[in-house]
């Protein structure tokens, strides 16, 4: 047992160097910026001394390294400064926002798991046969459409030609959870399909691997019925492969939700993310990159971890 | 009973006897399941849906068609060697390479296929398709159909040079870091990680956001994004191979590590590395296209698929399928690069399940 938590936290540990080279990353790029922040957001036409108020009131005049541990200090405790055009506190803006887009996520990932890993093992087990072929197809045209594509064709037929589910996701306080269901389940819908297709084809992958071993072989030699060479022989062994899937294809919906929330008008980070970069509100930008690669390398962790501990051959290293 | 059920049916079951008489197992299965599925959608669906299901048939049909008469027509103008191979090519991947072709036709000469400018105002916005326009207006009254030629040059343009500059970084990366090792491939090791490790959208977000939605941002950004990927999969191949004897005498024999890339390894890295370009188009197109979606890529007037669909959204509302037009030839290239690629797999690693 002790050498399983040892384990997981070297992994957290490099996790977590990760995330702090990205802050890195993300905070100097910013001051890669041509001349500064405060120059940028008042434009050419600033006077000196506008610019040199804002250089004051931003704290842009201490050295970089100091503003970045400020920045990340606060960034711990979830404060993550203020937005330069409207000069609320980042956190308030991003905090619900942040909360629908993983509401969106978990709608979408309660449809899509349970139905893609069941696709996945069927298609495995009938491979190479016309329904196969038909699910290869499908599954590639889908993961090649653009999310944009899939989004407005499902507002093309759902919305506006059969009138069944409305076109724009919008979202207000005291609304009741079936309502809620029923606003956002377009682009949860658009989401599912994209996701669904990537799952369905790792997990065919998966399985089509597993079942080419030796010890396959030799139950079905024995003469085990097929259900038990599923059941007792190849799941134990898959479940590594299925848990890394389902934890890489949550990463890709957590940033896939980005395309969706503009196409459906929903009121998640991904449009605040979009809406700051087109007005170089560089806080939010920034805050907004890390909650999403940190949630994208806390899945890859859980990724990881998951397969560690369903795959006991991963446990000692070689 | 409509005419066209009559005729729809009876053509369909003298298909399948003709196919069944000439012992074809596999189209007297399709011909004859497509009979049996649109008995049922007719009885459920009526004559619309019947009408429905024909127009997919049919559309199935003629794209295999098509797809058989590219493939035998490459297989003719292609040196002997070559045509042998592209026999065995399925009728996906002929296909792929048909729909490659036309888009590669379309960019080249798209200021003589177009009838218009692609930022020529000719009529009132969104003004319906007539004579002189075959889609319609956009939002500024520019005619559609022309700025669509003209998405293809643009769209499918920046997508490619940008995949190009992340192969070359990548790829040279690679090949120097499984040739040197040592520190330098550790370094690079761990710096492709920590890239790999952030979302590729949202970092193109954020370079965009800094520097501008410039169309040279796009492809430094695109090729900081991907290179990682490519450099992941050359030091993997290129690492089988420099174990090899042939490796080691050439090195006995003092050759530099310009020459053991050159013609060394790159030689027998080739086909992994021509089917990672392919994938890796595919998922750089994407991105360009979400991009320029967003309204941070190419910028208007540039006629570009992305922003397209972005600008003429508002006519989905209304029940127009014009705006999914653009954002369809995105996906239609993307599909077809794969369907290419697929094959390339298959035929490079001879892998074969049974």
């Amino acid at each position: 047992m002790g050498d399983i938590v040892n384990l997981v936290l070297k992994r957290l540990g490099f996790g977590l160097i990760t995330l702090l080279v990205i802050s890195v990353i993300i905070f100097f790029m910013v001051e890669l910026l041509p001349g500064d922040i405060a120059q940028a957001v008042l434009g050419q036409g600033a006077t000196e001394e506008n610019v040199a108020a804002l250089r004051e009131q931003m704290g842009l005049n201490n050295p970089a390294f100091v503003r970045y541990f400020e920045w990340l200090g606060g960034a711990v405790v979830g404060d993550f400064g203020t937005s330069i055009v409207s000069g609320e506190r980042v956190s308030t803006i991003i905090t619900e926002r942040f909360i629908n887009t993983l509401f969106l996520a978990a709608y979408a990932a309660v449809i899509a798991v349970p139905f893609a890993i069941t696709l996945g093992v069927v298609v495995a087990l009938l491979r190479n046969t016309l329904f196969d072929r038909v699910a290869n197809v499908l599954t590639l045209t889908s993961i090649s459409s653009p999310e944009f594509f899939l989004g407005y064709i499902l507002i093309l037929f759902f919305a506006v030609k059969w009138q069944m589910f409305p076109a724009i996701s919008s979202l207000s306080d005291g609304m009741s959870f079936a309502e809620l269901l029923d606003r956002t389940f377009l682009p949860a819908l658009t989401l599912v399909l994209v996701v669904t297709a990537h799952m369905m084809r790792m997990t065919r992958a998966a399985i089509i691997n597993l079942l080419a071993s030796p010890y396959i072989e030799m139950a079905r030699l024995k003469g085990a019925p097929p259900w038990k060479v599923i059941v007792k022989h190849a799941l134990p062994n898959a479940w590594a492969p299925i848990i890394n899937v389902i934890a890489l294809n949550l990463a890709y919906l957590i940033t896939g939700v980005v395309l969706v929330e503009v196409v459906f008008v929903y009121p998640g980070i991904g449009q605040a993310l979009v809406d700051a970069v087109s007005k170089r509100d560089f806080p939010i930008v920034q805050a907004c990159c890390l909650i999403f690669a940190a949630t994208f390398i806390l899945l890859n962790l859980a990724a990881d971890v998951g397969a560690i501990l369903t795959n006991p051959r991963l446990r000692h290293p070689k | 009973m409509s005419q066209f059920v009559i005729l729809y049916f009876a053509a369909l079951i003298v298909a399948s006897c003709l196919a069944a008489y000439y012992k074809k197992q596999g189209p007297f299965m399709t011909l004859f399941s497509l009979t049996l599925i649109s008995f049922v959608l007719g009885i459920v669906g009526g004559a619309g849906t019947l009408r429905l299901v024909a127009t997919f048939a049919a559309v199935l049909a003629f794209a295999a068609g098509v797809s058989y008469a590219f493939r035998e027509f490459l297989v003719v103008i292609a040196p002997t060697k070559l045509g042998k191979e592209l026999k065995t090519a399925p009728l996906t991947a002929s296909f792929g390479m048909f729909v490659i072709f036309t888009y590669g036709i379309a960019a080249i000469f798209a200021p003589w296929i177009a009838p218009h400018g692609e930022s020529e105002v000719i009529a009132s916005a969104f003004a319906p398709a007539d004579e002189n326009m075959l889609l319609g207006a956009d939002q500024l009254g520019r005619d559609m159909f022309s700025r669509i030629i003209y998405g293809a040059r643009n769209s499918v343009g920046l997508a490619l040079s940008a995949t190009i500059a992340a192969f070359a970084i990548g790829a040279i990366a690679g090949l120097l870091a499984a040739t040197k090792g040592g520190w330098f491939d550790q370094f690079m090791g761990r710096f492709a990680d920590v890239i790999m490790s952030i979302p590729s959208l949202i970092f193109a977000l954020l370079m965009l956001s800094i520097f501008g939605p410039h169309v040279y941002v796009i492809i430094i950004a695109v090729a900081i994004i991907y290179a990682p990927r490519v450099f992941r999969l050359t030091r993997a191949v290129a690492g089988n191979v420099v174990v090899m004897d042939y490796i080691e005498a050439a090195k006995l024999r003092g050759e530099g590590t310009g020459y053991l890339i050159r013609r060394e390894i790159l030689p027998n890295s080739t086909a992994p590395l021509i089917a990672e370009f392919g994938l890796e188009f595919c998922f750089v197109f994407l991105l360009v296209a979400g991009l320029s979606f967003l309204g941070l890529g190419i910028q208007p007037p540039t006629a570009d698929w992305g922003s397209m669909v972005r600008e003429n959204a508002t006519l989905i509302s209304f029940g127009d399928y014009t705006p999914l037009i653009p954002a369809g030839a995105i996906a239609l290239l993307t599909v077809a690069v794969n369907f290419v690629v697929d094959w390339m797999l298959f035929r490079s690693s001879g892998l074969k399940e049974q």
